[in-house]
């Protein structure tokens, strides 16, 4: 039921999570955090089999943590991501595997590139300039796919676009989904990483 | 001297390999040079940890074939399920109140069951799901907080403790244990609940119901709580709320029982029959506001007809 979404822009990475924890039909939670910061300039948004999720994001976070005590730098995204992807792809031939989606957004402050990559529980990973994850992607892909005429202006999804684009885009996506799905979670979390690091975001 | 004390002492590495020469029989290669060696062969003398496994295929559904009574309810083992509990924050602590029925199937096995575990004087857990599992595995939970205050002459966290439990639970995901529970107490930060289940779900949070009526609890709870209730107010909507349960939920009632953790540890308040709240209300208690809790009785004399003048509706008491 957890929704997710992620979209790329010139030089930064948003990613959106809805902030409910449910167990059956009762909200147990609507406040809860389900967007991880892995290091100064790296995200993971995290959902699937309740349990495992958490576990499996506070592995990573702490192994990333690691790495950077280890070698005083921190893994570039795609580096992270590839290791991510692999600990996935393992554990998925292992007795109990970890039933868990991702999105990891990074921005590389080596060659200024913002990367997202979509990973999904059977560890299949491909990096792409927006994606999600549960009942949102339904609405909101074809909705990001949209190629606008005109371009200058459009909320729909553009590579070049500012960072107060890219957001007006994703309210876009948002208000799809509250609009179409029919149980539509009330908040969303949104943290975006650009040159400066990671920041939360009010929208 | 040394030697003999060596020879026959019980907790010396030395001693682990001799146990496991035993277990192993002398041809086994337990070399002396192990000795002092922490790199794993202390663990591997007295055997793999492993899990305590029924010899079947595959053990959870084993035990779901004989014990989901959903699906067959003739099946032979029938698990106590049905309860409602509930947790809440506010400026005067944590009220804790449950149910106390059991059922196995439709059949009420119980009425007098204790759902809150006393785990320490600052520490309580709540009982739903599977009750032998809540009862063994927070109790265990009991022991650990105990040696973790003897190990660091300090009191376990309500975080850390909940933590425990729910790494605990999370080994066994997949094997059929089934716990609903929050994890209530006051620590150096305060007053805190954790809602803990046999997913691996952990959470912290203000104000938690779990079990077949929590969402009838839930119905009065979020209507009526605030954060700068009084003692009295809280208590008042903690037997309310479990009342609402008991009374719209066929394996929630019986009794109600009360507690309230402050800063100096939980208190027991009281235990309340539910049809006695229902037609009576809880008593003389401090924020009871009289009168029984029950919706006929609280309208009863009352009616929505609407006559006109001098004219006797029917249904007019």
């Amino acid at each position: 039921m957890d929704i997710s979404f992620a979209l790329t822009g010139k030089g930064y990475v948003i990613l959106a999570s809805d902030t409910t924890a449910a167990r059956s039909i009762v909200k147990m939670k609507v406040d809860e955090d389900k967007i991880k910061v892995l290091s100064p300039h790296l995200l993971m948004a995290y959902s699937g089999e309740p349990g495992d999720t958490v576990q499996f994001a506070e592995y990573i976070e702490r192994n990333i943590r690691l790495y950077q005590i280890r070698n005083t730098y921190a893994l570039r995204p795609p580096s992270a991501a590839s290791w991510i992807r692999r600990t996935l792809a393992d554990s998925l031939r292992s007795r109990k595997p970890y039933a868990v989606n991702l999105l990891i957004g990074g921005y590389d402050t080596s060659t200024h590139q913002p990367h997202l990559y979509w990973v999904d529980y059977l560890g299949t990973m491909s990096e792409v300039p927006f994606a999600a994850h549960g009942y949102g992607a339904y609405f909101a892909l074809s909705l990001l796919d949209r190629e606008d005429g005109l371009m200058s202006g459009s909320s729909y999804h553009d590579p070049e676009a500012p960072l107060e684009e890219g957001l007006k885009t994703l309210r876009r996506c948002l208000d799809e989904v509250a609009k179409r799905l029919v149980v539509t979670p009330e908040k969303y979390k949104v943290k975006v990483v650009d040159k400066d690091g990671v920041r939360e975001i009010e929208i | 001297m040394n030697s003999f004390l060596t020879r026959y002492s019980s907790t010396t590495p030395e001693a682990d390999i001799r146990k496991a020469k035993e277990l192993y029989g002398e041809d086994e290669d337990f070399s002396e040079v192990m000795w002092g060696s922490t790199g794993g062969f202390g663990n591997l003398a007295s055997g793999v940890p492993m899990f305590k496994l029924p010899s079947v295929q595959d053990p959870s559904s084993f035990l779901r074939m004989h014990t989901d009574d959903h699906a067959d309810p003739s099946c032979r083992i029938k698990i106590k399920h049905g309860t409602t509990t509930l947790a809440f924050r506010f400026q005067g602590g944590v009220i804790v109140a449950v149910d106390s029925r059991a059922t196995a199937g439709s059949y009420v096995a119980s009425g007098t069951v204790k759902k809150v575990i006393e785990i320490n004087p600052y520490l309580l857990g709540t009982m739903a799901g599977g009750a032998a599992d809540c009862q063994y595995w927070e109790t265990y939970l009991g022991i650990q907080c105990r040696l973790h205050e003897l190990r660091n002459r300090e009191r376990i966290s309500v975080a850390a403790a909940s933590k425990y439990l729910s790494n605990l639970v999370y080994s066994y995901k997949g094997m059929g244990l089934s716990m609903g529970t929050m994890i209530c107490g006051w620590d150096k930060t305060g007053p805190a609940i954790f809602y803990v289940d046999s997913d691996g779900t952990r959470l912290k949070g203000d104000l938690f119901s779990v079990g077949s009526g929590s969402t009838f609890a839930y119905g009065v709870l979020d209507q009526g709580y605030r954060w700068d209730l009084t003692d009295e107010e809280a208590q008042e909507l903690g037997r309310r709320s479990i009342y609402a349960a008991g009374h719209r939920d066929a394996f929630s009632g019986n009794t109600v029982n009360l507690y309230h953790v402050k800063q100096d540890g939980w208190k027991f308040i009281g235990n309340y029959d539910v049809s006695e709240l229902h037609y009576n209300g809880p008593g003389d208690v401090p924020g009871a506001t009289g009168g029984g809790y029950g919706y006929d009785i609280r309208v009863a004399g009352r009616t929505s007809t609407n006559a006109p003048e001098g004219e006797a509706g029917e249904g007019q008491a």
